[in-house]
């Protein structure tokens, strides 16, 4: 009978090895632009972000809505492209926070901004889910198409809630959305302390 | 004892120890882990302390029984000095007393909705803000391990600002003669609630 020697071991050693961590996105089982349409979908740091953009974009008018609405998703895609080429950036919580936290403190204090700079409060934001997605989706071997998933949903988001409180004229209409500030402000508090504990 | 029937006592035996050894536990379903449980984990915590759940209602009594502005003021800057007060103990700054604080916001607000006590906006404010910092302190701070801490805190913000709206909402009845008289006795509950975990706090 031929002896196997010291190939069993091996399989066996080989087999035992472990594998290089895969990161990967959300399958949605639909392709890419689905895969990164879930992964925003399934990010509530982002979300809350682009809601507090909408509602501060909202309150202020249609103008300042469809300034927002062509800002976002203009400076996302751009920055996501370059995110894909950029080197893994890191983790970078802190900000997208503080970011998201600022917007709610805007709806929350109802502060009355031109849509100049609510054009430009939406550019710099889309720069930074931009810049941060891509080059996420670069570390996931996830390329354009996922991207693409990621800037329609941020405009579609973007675009339904801000439409949503542009036609609010009522008073209580109004503070109910100034409230929904407060809580993106709240919640924003609450992870910076997780942060700053390392429970995140 | 007939040999037959102690063997078929043994045998019944033995089936009824294989029968309760083979008896299928419960099935213990449960969907909510992960990020999934650090939201409901959020947002049931508010609503399963009594002290806490008095306290936001009573905040929402308050501010209807002041009317404009205070009515929305105080929900907005509510969840904002709470999650401060959270913040403050995520990142070890500590607060002595923090359970006859949040057992005194009771007494306190209750006291405020039971004697009807309109204080100027600003000074509403301040009363309301220290309560909220000792209730962020003491119970924004509790997730548990393995949830989503961004989900956990989402969660507890909605709950403790739905039931600030429970609160507000409730307080309408003042709009009725006799409601408003309820809506006192409300603060009373209220109160004697906060005393009673005031003696739970202090002994």
């Amino acid at each position: 009978m031929k002896r196997l020697g010291l190939l069993p071991w091996l399989a066996a050693g080989l087999a035992a090895l472990p594998g290089a961590a895969q990161a990967h996105l959300v399958n949605s089982g639909l392709g890419p632009f689905y895969d990164g349409a879930l992964h925003l979908l399934l990010s509530p740091g982002d979300l809350l972000g682009l809601l507090a953009l909408a509602l501060l974009a909202g309150l202020r008018g249609t103008t300042a809505a469809r300034a927002a609405v062509t800002a976002l998703p203009t400076a996302l895609l751009l920055a996501g492209l370059i995110g894909l080429t950029l080197p893994v950036i890191p983790n970078l919580a802190w900000l997208s926070t503080l970011a998201f936290m600022l917007l709610g403190v805007l709806v929350a204090f109802d502060v009355r901004l031109p849509p100049v700079i609510i054009a430009a409060l939406a550019g710099v934001y889309g720069t930074l889910l931009g810049l941060l997605n891509g080059s996420t989706l670069a570390t996931m071997d996830a390329g354009v198409g996922s991207l693409l998933g990621i800037v329609l949903t941020a405009f579609m988001l973007v675009l339904l809630a801000s439409a949503a409180v542009v036609p609010l004229h009522a008073f209580w209409a109004r503070i109910t959305v100034r409230v929904a500030g407060s809580w993106v402000v709240a919640v924003g508090m609450l992870m910076l302390g997780w942060l700053a504990q390392g429970a995140v | 004892m007939n040999p037959a029937k102690r063997c078929g006592r043994k045998a019944i035996l033995a089936s009824l120890l294989v029968l309760v050894a083979l008896w299928p536990l419960a099935a213990w379903a449960h969907v909510e882990s992960g990020q999934a449980g650090g939201f409901l984990s959020g947002l049931s915590h508010p609503v399963s302390g009594l002290d806490h759940v008095v306290a936001m209602i009573a905040v929402g009594l308050w501010g209807a029984q002041l009317g404009m502005p205070a009515l929305w003021v105080l929900p907005v800057a509510f969840p904002m000095l709470m999650a401060f007060g959270g913040m403050l103990g995520l990142i070890g700054i500590p607060l002595p007393g923090v359970e006859i604080g949040i057992a005194l916001s009771a007494v306190v607000l209750g006291a405020l909705v039971l004697g009807r006590v309109r204080l100027p906006l600003a000074v509403a404010v301040i009363v309301v803000a220290c309560f909220a910092v000792f209730h962020g302190h003491a119970h924004g701070t509790e997730l548990q391990a393995g949830q989503n801490a961004m989900l956990y805190s989402l969660g507890f913000v909605i709950a403790t600002g739905l039931l600030h709206g429970v609160g507000i909402t409730s307080g309408l009845i003042q709009r009725w003669e006799p409601g408003a008289q309820i809506l006192r006795g409300a603060g009373a509950l209220v109160m004697a609630a906060g005393l009673y975990f005031l003696w739970g706090a202090a002994t």
